[in-house]
C-alpha cells in the first residue's frame, strides 16, 4: 500500500473516530450528566481558593463512587462571567457578586462563603527576622511615601532590627486579581489618602511598584531583589516558608499571620444573612488585619436532581471535614457561627419546578 | 498512483467536472477564511463599541488605566507593543536569516563530509549519510525552539534570562546613564529581557521558512554565480537572497505578526508598567499582555475597554501589513529575477 | 605555488596559458573578497550556534526542574491534589493530542486549499488580495482574544465548556501560518513544472494534486509543523473554551468531545503558578513532554513527507 493510501485510510478513520464519538446536545443550567451514569459538576473562578477547592473535590470524588468534580481557576471575574452565561455548574469568586450581575441571573444565585484566607507582606531584608509594620508605616509604603527601609515609621516599630538606607522596592501584582481588590480594600479603611486614590480595585493605578504576575511572580521579584516587599496569599508564604511581615491592627497590637489570628479577624464581622461580609479592618485585640472570605456561587434552582443531590452532599463534606484542609494548605477555617448559617443557607439550592 | 494519465490529451468530461469542483472549493475555502477573519473583527469590534464611544481617541493618546477614576488610555501600551515587537524583529531576523543562510549552504554537512573523508568513512554504507542526518538534527533542533510553550518560555525569562542580564545591564547604566537606551536600571521585568526572548521565540519562525526559501532556489542560479567567479557570500548576498526575498519575507511578516500579539511570555516578562521610555530597562506594557493580565477578572464595562484595547491592536497589526506589502511592492518590483 | 599545464609545456606557442600566473587563481585570504565570505562564513556560525543557546538552556531548566518526575507512572496517572505526592498528567496529555488533532482538522484543509486558491491567483485579483490580506491581520491575533471569540462563539452556542471550542481557538492561532506558508511554498514550484503538466493536457486540479502540491510538500510541512507547535502550547485560548478537568477524557472506550478538556498547556499554567513542590516538578515535566511531543510530530511529518518524494 503507497503512503498516499495509507494516509488516506488513517485520515478516514479519524473522521469516523470523531463522529461516532461526538455526543451531549447543549442544555441549559450547565453541562448534562453523562449518560455513563457518572454525574459531573463543573465549577471556574478564583484562583485564590484553587488549591483548597482542588484538594476537598479529589478528595470527595475518590471517596464515592461515579462522580467527577472539576475546578479551574480562570479568575473571579470570568467565574462570575461563567455564571452569568450558564456555562458552569458553580463559580467562584474573591469578590462576591455584584448586585447587578446577580440580577442576570434568571433563578437566581446563592453565594456561600466556603473558607477564608489571609493576605501578607513578604520582604527581602538580611538579617532581619521578625519586621514589624505600623499601619502607618505599611499604608505608606504602598502609597510610595515611606521610601526607604530606615525611615523612622518603620525604625519606630523595630527598636532591635538594624535596618538599611536602602530605597524599598514595592512589588504589586500586574494582573487583575481578586488578591489585589482585599487588600487595596483594607489599604483604603485604613488611610484616607489611598482610599482617594488609587483607592479599592482589582487593578489599580498604583503611585509605586514594579510589577509582576501572580503571586509567583510577586514572590520571585521579591527573592531576587534585595529590599523588596510585595502582598500575597498567606497559603503561598506558608508552604513556600517565606518571611511575612507582622502587622499592626486596629487595636495597635503587632500580630503576625496564622490560623487562629485570621479567624479571630473573621469574627471581628458579623455575617449578614446574605452570607456577603467585608472584614476591611478588623478591631478585635489577637486579629490580624487583612483577611477575606471567599464565596462559591450556585444558582437557587437546579434541572437535574442527580447534580443536586452531589452538590449539597458536597457541600455538606466542605463545610464539616473539609474544613480541616484548611489549615494544612493556609486558609482559615470558617468560624463555627458561619458555618451555622451557610448550612441553612443550602436550603435555598433546590430543584427546578419541571 | 492508481491513475494514470496518458500523455497529451486533453481532459475527459469527468476530469472537467472534478477540476470545476476543486477549484470551486478552493475558492469558497478562500472565502470561508475571508469570512472567518471578518466576523471574529466584527464581533470584537461590536463588543468594543460602547466602549469606544465613551472613550473615544484620547483612548489613544492618554497614559492612565485608572479603573477607580473610570480614566483608561493604552497609548504606553501602543508604544510598549511596537517596540518590543521591533526590537525582538531586528535581533530575530539577524539571527533567525543566520541560522537559515547556514542551513542552506549545509556548513555542517561540509564539515562532516570532510571529517569522514579524513577517516575514509565518506563511501561507507553506514556513515555516508551521517552529513545529512547531521543537518536534519540541527533543522529540528532549531524548529524545536518553536515547541516550547509560551507560559515555559515566560518562566525561563523570569529565572534565567532576567538574572543574568541585570548585572550587566545595571553595570551600563551605571556607566552610560546619559545615554537614553540605558537611561533607568533593571529593576526586573523590563523591554530588553523581553524583547530577547521574544525574539528566540520568532527566530524558529524566519528561520524554517527562510531556509525553506533558499533551498528551493534553482540550484543552476547558484553555479551560475559560482561560473562568474562569485564566491561562495557574494552569491549569497546578491543572488539567493533576493531570490528568495519572497520567502524570506514572508517568514519575517508571520513572526512580526507574532511578536506583536505574543500573550503569555510579555504578560510575564515586560514589567506591566504603564510607562514611556526609551530605555531598553524599563518595564513596559503591550496591548497583548494588557488583555492577558486584566481579562479574566474583568466584568461589564471593562470587558468593553479590554476589547477595545483589542480592536487598536488589530488595526496595528492591519497597518503594519499594510506598510509592509508597500514597501515589498516597491522593492520586489525590479528583484523577481530569472525563474 | 605556480601551476603550469605540463601538457602544453613542450609546444609553448600553443600554450592558452601563457603568461597567466596560476597563483592569482588560488584561494587566498589575501584577498579582500576571499576574506570577507570566510568572515562572513564565520559570523553566520556564531550567530547559529548563539541562536541554539536558549534552547539548550531552556531544555536544561526542564530537565534540572522536571526531569526527576518523568516516569512511565507520570503518564498513567491523574493529576496530584495539593500537599499530595505522586501523581502524573496522562489525562492533560491524552487532551493535547485531542485538540491538537481537531484544530488540525479544521485548520489544515482550510489552510492548504485557500492558499492552493492564492497560489493560482494572479496579481490583481482583488478578491486574492483580501484573502491574503485577513489572513495576514490574523497573525498578530493574540491568543487570548481567540479565546475570548471562541467563548462566545462556541461555549455560549452550546452551552458548555468543550474539546471542540478549544479547538477552534487553537485553530484561529495555526490559520494564517498554514496559509501563507503553503501559499508562499506552492508559489515556489517552478513555472516550468506547472506548464509541462498543463501542456500534457492535465486540468488545473490534476496539476496541483500531483505536480504543485507534492513539490510544494516540504514547506507546506514547515507551515503546518510550525503552527502545531504553537497551537500546542498555547495556554491562554484553552482557559475560556476547553478549560480544565482533572479525569480522563477517554473513558470506557468512549470519548466525549464536548465536555471540558484537559490539556499539558492549561497543567502547566496551573501548577507553575502553585506553591506546592510536587506540582511545580510535574508542570515542568510536563513542559517537556510536550517539547518531546512536537519533536516527535516533527519527525514523524518529515518521515511521511521523504516517503512521499521517493
Amino acid at each position: 500500500m503507497n503512503s498516499r493510501g495509507a494516509r488516506s485510510i488513517v485520515f478516514s478513520v479519524l473522521v469516523l473516530f470523531v463522529l461516532s464519538s461526538c455526543s451531549s446536545a447543549p442544555s441549559s443550567g450547565g453541562p448534562a450528566a453523562d449518560a455513563g451514569g457518572v454525574v459531573k459538576l463543573q465549577g471556574a473562578g478564583a484562583s485564590f481558593p484553587a488549591p483548597l477547592y482542588t484538594k476537598w473535590f479529589k478528595t470527595y470524588s475518590s471517596a464515592h463512587q461515579n462522580v467527577q468534580i472539576d475546578y479551574q481557576s480562570v479568575g473571579s471575574g470570568s467565574g462570575v462571567k461563567s455564571v452569568i452565561d450558564k456555562t458552569v455548574d458553580f463559580g467562584a469568586s474573591d469578590a462576591a457578586m455584584k448586585p447587578e450581575d446577580m440580577q442576570k441571573v434568571d433563578v437566581g444565585v446563592q453565594l456561600l462563603p466556603m473558607t477564608a484566607g489571609a493576605i501578607v507582606l513578604t520582604y527581602n531584608l538580611k538579617d532581619v527576622p521578625g519586621l514589624k509594620l505600623s499601619r502607618k508605616a505599611y499604608a505608606g509604603i504602598f502609597l510610595g511615601e515611606v521610601k526607604k527601609w530606615n525611615d523612622p515609621l518603620i525604625a519606630q516599630a523595630n527598636p532591635g532590627l538594624k535596618l538599611p538606607d536602602q530605597p524599598i522596592n514595592v512589588v504589586v501584582r500586574a494582573d487583575s486579581s481578586g488578591t489585589t481588590f482585599v487588600f487595596t480594600k483594607h489599604l483604603s479603611a485604613i488611610s484616607e489618602k489611598f482610599a482617594q486614590n488609587p483607592g479599592a480595585n482589582n487593578m489599580p493605578n498604583w503611585a509605586v511598584g514594579t510589577k509582576s504576575k501572580g503571586n509567583e511572580g510577586v514572590t520571585a521579584s521579591v527573592m531576587t531583589t534585595p529590599g523588596s516587599i510585595g502582598y500575597i496569599e498567606y497559603g503561598y508564604a506558608l508552604s513556600q516558608k517565606l518571611p511575612m511581615a507582622v502587622l499592626e491592627n486596629k487595636s495597635g497590637n503587632f500580630v503576625a499571620a496564622s490560623t487562629e489570628s485570621g479567624s479571630a479577624g473573621l469574627a471581628s464581622t458579623e455575617m449578614p444573612d446574605d452570607l456577603i461580609a467585608w472584614a476591611s479592618d478588623p478591631d478585635m485585640k489577637e486579629a490580624y488585619p487583612i483577611v477575606t472570605y471567599t464565596w462559591m456561587i450556585f444558582y437557587k434552582k437546579y434541572q437535574d436532581k442527580k447534580k443536586l443531590d452531589l452538590l449539597q452532599a458536597l457541600l455538606q463534606y466542605c463545610l464539616t471535614d473539609g474544613q480541616k484542609d484548611s489549615e494544612a494548605l493556609g486558609y482559615i477555617p470558617l468560624p463555627p457561627a458561619v458555618i451555622e448559617k451557610v448550612k441553612a443557607a443550602t436550603q435555598n439550592i433546590s430543584l427546578a419546578a419541571s | 498512483m492508481a491513475e494514470t494519465i496518458e500523455i497529451a490529451q486533453p481532459p475527459s468530461r469527468s476530469q472537467q467536472t472534478v477540476d470545476w469542483f476543486f477549484r470551486k472549493l478552493c475558492l469558497v475555502f478562500a472565502g470561508l477564511s475571508a469570512v472567518l477573519v471578518a466576523f471574529i473583527v466584527l464581533k470584537i469590534v461590536t463588543a468594543a463599541m460602547p466602549a469606544m464611544k465613551q472613550y473615544g481617541l484620547e483612548f489613544l493618546t492618554g497614559t492612565t488605566w485608572d479603573p477607580n477614576k473610570d480614566q483608561f488610555a493604552v497609548l504606553p501600551e501602543i508604544w510598549g507593543t511596537l517596540y518590543t515587537a521591533v526590537l525582538a524583529l531586528i535581533v530575530g531576523s539577524a539571527f533567525g536569516l543566520a541560522a537559515a543562510i547556514f542551513l542552506s549552504e549545509g556548513y555542517l554537512a561540509e564539515t562532516v563530509f570532510r571529517l569522514l573523508r579524513i577517516f575514509d568513512l565518506d563511501a561507507s554504507p553506514s556513515w555516508s549519510r551521517l552529513p545529512d542526518q547531521v543537518e536534519l538534527l540541527l533543522k529540528n533542533l532549531i524548529e524545536l525552539l518553536a515547541a516550547i510553550p509560551s507560559v515555559v518560555y515566560g518562566l525561563w525569562g523570569l529565572f534565567v534570562v532576567i538574572p543574568m542580564l541585570r548585572p550587566v545591564c545595571n553595570w551600563m547604566h551605571d556607566r552610560m546613564s546619559w545615554f537614553p537606551l540605558f537611561s533607568t536600571d533593571l529593576s526586573g521585568p523590563g523591554v530588553l529581557p523581553a524583547s530577547l526572548v521574544l525574539s528566540i521565540m520568532i527566530l524558529p519562525t524566519i528561520t524554517a521558512i527562510s531556509r525553506d526559501a533558499l533551498t528551493s532556489v534553482p540550484p543552476k542560479i547558484r553555479m551560475a554565480a559560482y561560473g562568474m567567479g562569485a564566491t561562495r557570500w557574494e552569491t549569497i548576498l546578491a543572488v539567493l537572497v533576493p531570490t528568495a526575498s519572497r520567502g524570506i519575507i514572508g517568514g519575517i511578516i508571520l513572526a512580526f505578526g507574532r511578536a506583536l500579539g505574543e500573550t503569555m511570555a510579555l504578560a510575564m516578562l515586560v514589567g506591566n508598567a504603564n510607562v514611556i521610555n526609551l530605555s531598553l530597562f524599563s518595564p513596559a506594557n503591550t496591548l497583548a499582555a494588557l488583555l492577558a493580565n486584566n481579562f479574566p477578572e474583568a466584568r461589564g464595562k471593562e470587558i468593553g475597554v479590554l476589547m477595545y484595547a483589542a480592536v487598536v491592536l488589530l488595526a496595528i497589526t492591519m497597518l503594519v501589513n499594510a506598510i509592509g506589502s508597500m514597501i515589498i511592492q516597491r522593492a520586489s518590483a525590479g528583484m523577481e529575477g530569472a525563474k | 605555488m605556480s601551476r603550469t599545464d605540463t601538457t602544453f609545456s613542450s609546444m609553448p606557442d600553443l600554450n592558452p596559458f601563457e603568461g597567466v600566473d596560476f597563483s592569482e587563481l588560488d584561494r587566498s585570504l589575501r584577498r579582500p573578497r576571499t576574506l570577507f565570505s570566510v568572515a562572513m562564513s564565520g559570523v553566520v556560525t556564531l550567530m547559529t550556534m548563539l541562536a541554539l543557546i536558549p534552547l539548550f538552556s531552556v531544555v536544561l531548566m526542564l530537565l534540572w526542574r522536571g526531569g526527576r518526575k518523568l516516569s512511565l507512572a507520570v503518564f498513567a496517572q491523574l493529576p496530584p491534589a495539593p500537599l499530595e505526592q505522586g501523581g502524573g498528567f496522562g489525562n492533560a496529555l491524552e487532551g493535547t493530542l485531542i485538540i491538537v488533532a481537531l484544530s488540525m482538522i479544521i485548520s489544515v484543509p482550510l489552510g492548504i486549499l485557500s492558499a492552493v486558491y492564492l497560489a493560482e491567483s494572479e496579481a490583481g485579483n482583488r478578491f486574492a488580495n483580501l484573502v491574503r490580506f485577513t489572513a495576514k491581520t490574523l497573525t498578530g491575533f493574540p491568543s487570548i482574544l481567540a479565546g475570548v471569540f471562541a467563548y462566545s462563539a462556541v461555549v455560549l452556542v452550546t452551552g458548555g465548556f468543550s474539546a471542540v471550542a478549544g479547538a477552534v481557538a487553537v485553530s484561529i492561532l495555526m490559520l494564517p501560518t498554514i496559509m501563507l506558508t503553503a501559499e508562499d511554498a506552492i508559489r515556489m514550484v517552478p513555472a516550468k513544472m506547472k506548464e509541462a503538466a498543463i501542456g500534457m493536457g492535465a486540468t488545473k486540479t490534476q496539476t496541483a494534486w500531483m505536480v504543485m502540491l507534492p513539490t510544494a510538500l516540504p514547506g507546506i510541512l514547515t507551515g503546518v509543523m510550525l503552527a502545531v507547535a504553537r497551537g500546542a502550547g498555547e495556554t491562554a485560548p484553552l482557559i475560556f473554551t476547553a478549560l480544565f478537568s482533572n479525569y480522563w477524557p477517554v473513558s470506557g472506550g468512549h470519548m466525549n468531545l464536548m465536555q471540558a478538556t484537559p490539556s499539558l498547556a492549561v497543567l502547566i499554567y496551573n501548577f507553575a503558578g502553585m506553591p506546592f513542590q510536587n506540582q511545580v516538578e510535574l508542570a515542568w515535566a510536563a513542559a517537556l513532554v510536550l517539547v518531546l511531543m512536537v519533536l516527535i510530530t516533527n519527525l514523524i511529518g518529515q518521515s511521511l513527507s521523504r516517503r512521499r518524494a521517493r
